[in-house]
């Protein structure tokens, strides 16, 4: 009987010991949320945040372009539900040299009748070109305001760079046009 | 009343009413409880599953409308993994590893309690979570699966958030649960019951404990912030405010991959029971299949992305996860390894215990080879998100995880109820049951390898025979578990009368403390502590 309150408090000890473990595990959670994105950058593993790849024009300029090669740039876009915007790009495809600077606008008109802020989040197909794509100046990197009817060019200046592997011959760029107000995109879905 | 719990204590009465079970804080009531509340989980998921083959079993849309075959696709997973496995083992380590180490309980009992009573509330809220949108302003059911990705998480209706509570409950309940678990076996062990003395069973669930801790509240922080995404304007995993969905991938899976390894280590653990005992012989090389488990777990917490190679991480951290994988066939190896030189030059005998071992080793293996395949990025990238994936997980899950318990319950009915179980019904079970899960998942394989995705309610028509056979052998894998609830009651009831040690080798290279008493065993056992040797 003696040994009974040291084994409580042994056992006291190791469960509040485990309950910690728990709580740092939970912690160790939600410190992912800035971790994340900090690891991603660090290493280079991706560009985590939808508005990644953004660089100054006279850093690429510098390396001097490659005329000798052609690389065919898609432009695609997606509408996330519940938006109602038209978009148009200027064009579909266009063929660039490694290293150049382009400008190409996008021509989006929002047909709902309410005041709509929307985000476009790039995608890059083969995803192996993603960090060599890149956005010098992109609406995407703002949030886009439209009143109800209103157009507007928005633009975009970009450099494929001279590192992209010479087996990508074509390289797409896929924007998702997304509605921030959730609650028009819940509606969409619940088709309410 | 301190002289009135004494009373109690020395006169081994068991309570009586339904306040012995409210109210419990005995180990192995509060084990049958779990079992039980298991056992009719297995029913509900089994029912569910049935469900899905029905309306598989031809081409076209005949019983389902696809937002309810998700949802019930969520449901099975979600009642398989957090209601049937996890508890059922839980119950087993709360029957058995206070009497293998010697302990009068566990460490922790009215804890044990509450972890036990939270999982019922769970089980309502799942079920309400399927109701849900069946009420004005529901919404959609929950259509994600159980992976429950965002965005699509964030669309669904009301029954997500029941869901996400569900996930909460449980969570709690297996936290308060291993904590309590591997207290015990910390602090509890009988004087001269050393680390590696320790039954094998006992090892194992020191380590899924030790997962269950580091990986549970993990996922309780990964659903939380799905909540705030649903309702408090947060955009943890909401691209268009500057959040990443993927997030919640790395979040769910660094839970969702050693969560494969708290269902599996469990039945591994009966294994190192069972094997020994029926090949009459000492676990082969226990020492190395300790640190073999020790390993796999290490390894299991550092893989997790390897469920995700296609949402395009770069190629240096898709081969290291690969490389991770493919590691994780050495521990399992050697294990299986330690068991087949077990059974060498054993005296074996085949009861349905051992039968069922046997057939673990052999279909287990199969799983490891298709998680070999899967491991390696560019043949994933062609298997990912077809048949093949379901076939694997389930050839690892139900061989691994619930025929092992399968094998526990056979080779520890016999303690729990005083009696034994019907041989002849055990044998007919075991091949029943076996027979009919490789005639249902063995064809996925090819179905899989020919491009059939998984989640979807409908199919190409060139997969119509693959399915039919599946189905068919579904049904009749549904139907045996009936047998298995008749062979369980029939024991409860009566029986040849079970002896302390009923299998021969039970006690052979373990100190068995378990087999040294009575079955069933006394209310309170092991009040004054034994001395192992």
């Amino acid at each position: 009987m003696s040994e009974q309150p040291s084994t409580q408090q042994a056992n006291r000890r190791v469960g509040l010991g485990l309950a910690g473990m728990v709580l740092g595990f939970f912690a160790f959670g939600f410190a992912m949320v800035p971790l994340y994105g900090l690891i991603c950058d660090i290493t280079g593993i991706n560009s985590a945040g939808g508005t990644g790849g953004r660089v100054a024009e006279a850093e690429l300029l510098k390396l001097g372009v490659d005329h000798d090669r052609e690389v065919q740039v898609e432009f695609d876009y997606t509408l996330n539900a519940g938006l109602d915007w038209d978009i148009e790009p200027q064009t579909r495809s266009m063929d660039v040299h490694p290293g150049k600077s382009y400008d190409i606008v996008y021509t989006v008109r929002n047909n709902s009748d309410r005041e709509v802020i929307a985000q476009a989040i790039p995608g890059v197909t083969p995803w192996q070109a993603t960090e060599h794509f890149n956005k010098i100046a992109c609406f995407c990197f703002e949030q886009q305001t439209l009143a109800p009817g209103e157009s507007a060019d928005l633009k975009l200046r970009f450099i494929l760079d001279r590192g992209l592997p010479q087996k990508y011959n074509t390289v797409t760029l896929s924007y998702t046009f997304m509605d921030t107000n959730r609650e028009k995109l819940k509606q969409a879905v619940s088709g309410l | 009343m301190s002289t009135e719990a004494i009373h109690d204590d020395h006169h081994d009465h068991a309570p009586s009413g339904i306040g012995r079970w409210l109210f419990s804080t005995n180990h192995k009531d509060i084990g049958t409880m779990y079992l039980i509340f298991s056992l009719a989980m297995l029913f509900l998921g089994g029912a569910s599953a049935m469900l899905l083959r029905a309306e598989l079993f031809t081409p076209g849309l005949q019983l389902l409308d696809p937002d309810t075959y998700n949802n019930l696709l969520t449901n099975h997973a979600l009642l398989m993994v957090f209601g049937v496995v996890m508890p059922a083992a839980a119950g087993m380590a709360n029957w058995m590893i206070p009497l293998m180490i010697g302990a009068p309980d566990m460490a922790l009992p009215r804890l044990n309690n509450l972890s036990f009573w939270l999982l019922p509330f769970a089980a309502i809220m799942l079920m309400i979570s399927m109701a849900a949108p069946y009420f004005p302003g529901g919404g959609t059911p929950i259509n994600t699966g159980w992976t429950l990705y965002p965005p699509l998480s964030i669309q669904v209706g009301m029954g997500m958030d029941f869901a996400i509570f569900t996930l909460h409950i449980l969570g709690i309940s297996s936290i308060l649960a291993a904590i309590n678990i591997v207290t015990t076996i910390v602090n509890m062990r009988a004087p001269g019951m050393t680390w590696f003395k320790l039954p094998l069973f006992v090892w194992a669930w020191m380590l899924t404990g030790l997962l269950l801790i580091m990986i549970m509240p993990v996922l309780a922080g990964g659903v939380t912030m799905l909540l705030f995404d649903r309702h408090f304007g947060t955009a943890f995993f909401d691209a268009a405010g500057g959040g990443d969905p993927v997030l919640f991938q790395h979040l769910f899976w660094f839970f969702g991959h050693p969560e494969v390894y708290v269902l599996l280590l469990p039945s591994i653990g009966v294994l190192g029971m069972v094997v020994p005992t029926f090949s009459r012989k000492p676990l082969f090389a226990y020492k190395p299949l300790v640190y073999s488990m020790m390993m796999l777990t290490a390894l299991g917490m550092v893989v997790w992305a390897h469920h995700q190679y296609t949402v395009g991480m770069s190629q240096a951290v898709t081969t290291y996860f690969m490389i991770g994988t493919i590691l994780i066939s050495i521990p399992v190896g050697y294990m299986l390894f330690s068991f087949i030189f077990t059974m060498w030059r054993g005296a074996m005998t085949f009861e349905t215990p051992m039968l069922f071992a046997v057939a673990i080793i052999l279909m287990f293996s199969f799983a490891g080879v298709t998680g070999v395949m899967l491991a390696v990025v560019p043949a994933d990238l062609q298997y990912h998100d077809t048949y093949f994936v379901v076939a694997h997980f389930h050839y690892a899950l139900i061989p691994g995880a619930l025929f092992g318990l399968y094998a526990g319950v056979f080779y520890w009915l016999p303690k729990w109820t005083g009696h034994m179980y019907d041989e002849r019904l055990g044998k007919i079970f075991f091949w029943w049951t076996t027979i009919s899960f490789n005639l249902t998942f063995f064809v996925q394989h090819f179905s899989g390898l020919a491009g059939m995705p998984r989640r979807i309610i409908d199919y190409s028509p060139v997969f119509a025979e693959f399915n039919m056979i599946s189905s068919i052998g579904a049904f009749a894998f549904g139907l045996s578990h009936l047998l298995f609830l008749w062979i369980i009651i029939k024991t409860i009831r009566g029986g040849d009368k079970a002896a302390d040690k009923p299998w021969d080798g039970a006690q052979v290279g373990t100190p068995g403390l378990e087999w040294t008493l009575p079955s069933p065993p006394p209310f309170h056992s092991f009040s004054t502590p034994p001395l192992v040797k």
